[in-house]
């Protein structure tokens, strides 16, 4: 039917959006409402010696100057990251102290030291200006590799050498081995640098405490209501879970960095009980910059051997992973089981060795951000069959073929299990749809024209529908990663579906209705979206990872499984016929065969007036389920980039890219396909443009889009995108994910084009026009552009 | 944002008086970078003193040999006007790719030259076409004015109220954007006026907007890109910072002056 699953259905939440009617968290008015603004250090690391706040105090309209020790003082416990990952040697995790307001020490330029309530947001920040602080500076370091290095300075007492974690996956001895014996060995070193997430609407909280209920109320800019309640509630120790309510209306993006509850959160809810008042904090563009959590930051050494046949037998990795300054919720998972588990890539490879050293910094905490771990995965091993190919100089698609996985399920040395896919039939989609044939002639039309044109591919798998709870139980994560959903099938035959996934821009509203629409054989205008409020909906796990879909959708079919039961019970008792004959059609429950039919609103009928219902029925027609995966799903696919360079300025354009992806069950391919654009704009944008700077005394360089280059739509070229679906075995859709896949297979596409197209593989992201530039001059013979 | 009180002024006279009267008194014409500025609490005037609604201030006016622009003119307003693209269309390309067309709707050729943003396009086209600052005294000759980062030889409380072009031969500008910004991280600007050729140059210099001697001489005896093949520019003395080395933008120099001379007209 034209609105069920793999319709183009146009999305039904974009009326309020694009007519401005959205509700997003800084719409939120309350009645007595008061502002926050924090005072932040200007210091990467220092001592906090004394804060004056006396002349803040003093300002007419200032309701309250609170500090780090009377937020210790009242019990509010340290942030924390939830998810134990251990050393190699079987230490645990260095966790160092995360106050939301810093008490003895400040470790990052933007780290809040105390928050000003006052009456307007402007008089806040002015009074917040007013604040003096105390502070004597410490050493700071900004690179990973440098606070690893000896005599650098000491950022959390528990973590000796700036070391959280020293952490190895795979059989080191074997894969030294192989590489040792290998035909020919490549080796590369990359960095994968270090992004601000920027979603479009920059975090919010408004905090409401009731003193006569003792309830607090909380509207945030989250991607997962339920978990922020709990985290709230059981680690801060802001409030008793069923006396504090979250509420994430309308978001607008979040990229990973929404699912993290942060300082400002926990101080506006703590700071509304201490001063009676209402309290909303809205971060500027500056200080999104200064303390949303970064993304990746890793620096790599990488070696990958093959035979004589150009298999691969072996592959080495190394990463130092920058954890800025202090761990943030997820961030110990990003660089072990979301990284280091998808080192296998595409191939079949007997031996992979990952050891990865997790290192404090003074700079904003980082965490996972869109792709979180897989695209520096993928961008790693992409890179490095590519130079391999050009090494042993062979085609880079044949090279990859002849290393595919071809049956599944498939057992990588890097404990992850692939259920299903077609990686040959992938790049044989994006081949032809990039016009492989005609390359030749398109490089030589645009070096008529001066321009150095480029050609590169990328391979990419991910692992989405985080993720079977006893799995990533057993791996250390502190929370279960099922999915929850309720359908409450009206009286009149209108259905609200409550679903723990929470949309900030994917569409749920639309495609979770499609797939409801289509099971019962109903316009989508009959079904309604609820989610976003701890209030309304069942505990519920969030959107991230490219779950909702996978995880989210599931629950919902799961649910509806047991609401069709019970409809077929009550046709089946209503209509004097078997439960087995009935069937549900275009609005009917029906018997098969015959005419005997009740519209689907008569059933919801008489589920709720209860006058006619089998023996021993309860009353209502509402059922709820919690699906819990029994695997990943795994989204694959091939990325064509080409690209121009222009060899006086080092400017390069991507001229075209080609997506050919498989992610399982498409429910709206427009949705789909946007989420593909918006993906690979990021991609590119890491590629070419993106890079959070600090200098070696960690002040923050880029904070703001004056020194920020994020991509604009001259940026990015129109794209093609074609599927090659298999469906995913493993859930009942058979879903993959989509959300991040752009992400992750766009960037080694783009640095492969380009280091084809310039001549040498001695190239780091982001490739700007000057590294572009920097890198052709030290190419001896430059590829003749006439 | 600090408190700041607001003078609308209607003529050149109001405005000085209201400047002379202020405490710390800014001009505002366009506030493209002052507002901001204002805004994250880096400058805190307590006057403001509006210049864009004064009559005087306004439009291009044609003279024999010199085109004159109220220094409130808006940067639209110069990219699109007739004279300006027929005589000095260097000068309008220039003002055309100014910032996005919301900058070019608010600020105005005054503005930008008495900030002296080492990244600001007009300065160049000011030193390169050897225009004439008008003030409320003086009349103040183009490599007279700029005076480095930020600043120009302004007195306090000084106003400029047009800058008048001679009309060249040729001119030309092009640049090389920043890509975050899209400020000028090079910008050059040349122009050959009465037989003679200057070579201007922004967002490249560390001390800002300067002349290239080296690429005048070249140019002057051969107005050529070719020419400029023969012209080393030095990476000494050039900005450097994360988007661009002192050695890269040296470099855009050349290439820049190359697609000025190609653009002139």
């Amino acid at each position: 039917m034209s609105e069920g699953i793999g319709a183009r259905v146009a999305r039904k939440e974009d009326k309020r959006f694009i007519t401005g009617k959205g509700k997003y968290t800084d719409d939120i008015r309350m009645e007595n409402q008061a502002y926050a603004a924090f005072v932040r250090s200007p210091h990467a690391h220092a001592k906090v010696k004394g804060i004056d706040a006396s002349a803040a105090e003093a300002m007419d309209g200032v309701v309250a100057v609170l500090n780090g020790h009377e937020l210790t003082g009242d019990g509010i416990g340290n942030i924390i990251c939830g998810w134990a990952v251990s050393s190699k040697d079987g230490s645990p995790m260095n966790m160092g102290a995360w106050s939301a307001l810093a008490t003895e020490k400040v470790r990052y330029v933007g780290d809040a030291v105390a928050v000003v309530i006052a009456d307007s947001q402007a008089l806040a920040r002015l009074a917040a200006e007013a604040v003096e602080v105390d502070y004597e500076e410490l050493p700071a370091v900004a690179f990973a590799d440098k606070a690893l290095a000896s005599g650098a300075p000491e950022i959390h007492h528990n973590a000796p050498g700036n070391l959280i974690y020293d952490w190895e996956i795979g059989e080191e001895a074997a894969t030294d081995t192989a590489i040792a014996g290998a035909a020919h060995v490549t080796e590369l070193e990359v960095t994968n640098n270090r992004l601000s997430p920027n979603p479009m609407e920059p975090r919010s909280a408004v905090a409401t405490y009731d003193a006569a209920e003792e309830h607090y109320t909380l509207y945030t800019t989250s991607q997962n209501p339920h978990v922020a309640r709990l985290v709230l509630s059981a680690f801060y120790n802001v409030a008793p879970e069923h006396k504090l309510r979250v509420i994430a209306p309308d978001v607008g993006g979040g990229f990973g960095s929404k699912i993290y509850i942060y300082p400002e959160e926990i101080t506006c809810l703590w700071a509304s009980m201490k001063t009676g008042r209402s309290v909303k904090w809205t971060s500027d563009r500056s200080e999104a910059f200064m303390t949303d959590a970064h993304g990746r930051d890793h620096i790599t050494t990488a070696k990958m051997g093959f035979d004589a046949d150009g298999k691969i037998v072996g592959f080495k990795v190394d990463t130092i992973a920058n954890f800025g300054a202090y761990m943030s919720l997820f961030s110990s998972a990003v660089p072990t089981y979301l990284y280091a588990t998808l080192l296998s890539g595409q191939y079949n490879i007997s031996n992979v060795h990952c050891n990865v050293r997790a290192v404090y910094t003074n700079t904003v905490p980082v965490d996972a951000y869109r792709g979180a771990g897989r695209p520096e995965a993928c961008y790693l091993i992409e890179r490095v069959l590519e130079t391999a190919a050009r090494e042993l100089g062979v085609d880079p698609g044949d090279l990859r073929r002849k290393n595919f996985i071809q049956s599944f399920p498939h057992e990588t040395p890097v404990i992850m299990t692939y259920d299903a896919g077609d990686f040959d039939g992938n790049l044989d989609k994006a081949l032809a749809a990039a016009d492989m044939a005609g390359f030749p002639a398109r490089k030589a039309e645009a070096a008529s024209r001066g321009k150095l044109r480029g050609i590169g591919y990328s391979c990419y798998i991910e692992a989405c529908g985080i993720a079977p709870s006893a799995a990533v139980g057993s791996l250390g994560a502190g929370v279960g990663l099922w999915e929850s959903a309720e359908v409450r099938v009206n009286p009149v035959g209108t259905i609200e579906i409550l679903t723990g996934s929470h949309s900030h821009g994917q569409g749920h509203e639309t495609t979770f209705a499609q797939v409801v629409a289509e099971r019962f054989g109903l316009s989508i205008d009959n079904v309604s979206i609820v989610h976003g409020d701890t209030d309304k909906v069942q505990f519920g796990m969030g959107t991230y990872g490219s779950r909702s879909g996978a995880v989210g959708l599931s629950a919902i079919v799961k649910a509806m499984d047991k609401v069709e039961a019970k409809v077929k019970k009550i046709a089946a008792h209503t209509l004097e016929a078997s439960e087995d004959d009935i069937v549900i059609e275009g609005g009917e429950v029906k018997v098969a065969g015959t005419d005997k039919a009740m519209g689907w609103h008569e059933v919801g009928l008489a589920a709720y007036t209860g006058h006619n219902l089998p023996d021993g029925m309860e009353p209502g027609l509402k059922e709820g389920a919690f699906y819990d995966p029994v695997n990943f799903t795994f989204p694959s696919g091939t990325y064509i980039a080409e690209v121009e360079v222009d060899p006086d300025t080092g400017v390069t354009e991507v001229v075209q890219f080609t997506a050919a992806d498989d992610f399982g069950t498409i429910i709206n391919p427009m949705i789909v396909e946007g989420q593909v654009h918006g993906g690979v704009a990021q991609g590119i944008g890491q590629a070419m443009l993106e890079q959070v700077v600090y200098d070696e005394d960690g002040q923050l360089i880029t904070g703001s889009y004056m020194d920020y280059t994020m991509p604009r739509a001259t940026d990015v070229p129109f794209y093609t995108i074609e599927h090659n679906t298999t469906v995913c075995p493993n859930n009942p859709l058979g879903i993959k994910g989509c959300g991040e896949a752009g992400a992750i297979g766009a960037p080694p596409a783009v640095i492969n084009a380009i280091t084809d197209a310039i001549g040498t593989n001695d190239l780091q992201m982001p490739a700007t026009p000057q590294a572009v530039w920097s890198a052709l001059q030290t190419v001896k013979t430059p590829m003749a552009a006439e | 944002m600090y408190e700041t009180k607001y003078h609308k002024a209607g003529s050149v006279a109001d405005a000085v008086a209201a400047l002379a009267g202020a405490d710390e008194g800014k001009v505002l014409s366009g506030g493209q970078t002052l507002l901001p500025t204002m805004k994250q609490h880096l400058a805190a005037p307590t006057d403001l003193v509006d210049v864009r609604g004064i009559d005087g201030m306004q439009g291009v006016t044609v003279g024999d040999g010199s085109i004159t622009i109220g220094a409130a003119t808006l940067h639209a307003d110069v990219a699109d006007n007739a004279e300006v693209r027929q005589h000095i269309p260097g000068l309008a390309a220039l003002a055309g790719g100014i910032g996005d067309p919301a900058v070019r709707a608010m600020g105005t050729i005054g503005g930008s030259i008495a900030n002296n943003d080492p990244a600001a396009d007009y300065p160049s086209a000011v030193l390169g076409l050897g225009a004439t600052v008008i003030t409320d005294k003086r009349e103040i000759a183009a490599d007279d004015f700029f005076d480095g980062m930020f600043a120009t030889t302004l007195d306090e409380g000084e106003i400029i109220t047009a800058v008048r072009f001679p009309v060249p031969q040729r001119s030309g500008y092009a640049k090389f954007p920043n890509p975050a910004s899209r400020y000028a991280m090079v910008g050059v600007f040349v122009a050959e006026t009465g037989g003679s050729v200057r070579v201007a140059v922004t967002g490249a210099g560390a001390d800002g907007v300067y002349r290239d001697d080296g690429l005048e001489a070249a140019l002057g005896s051969d107005f050529s890109e070719g020419a400029v093949d023969g012209v080393a520019v030095a990476a000494d003395g050039m900005l450097s910072d994360i988007h661009a080395s002192a050695e890269y933008r040296a470099h855009l120099v050349s290439v820049m002056a190359k697609r000025a001379v190609a653009n002139a007209g």
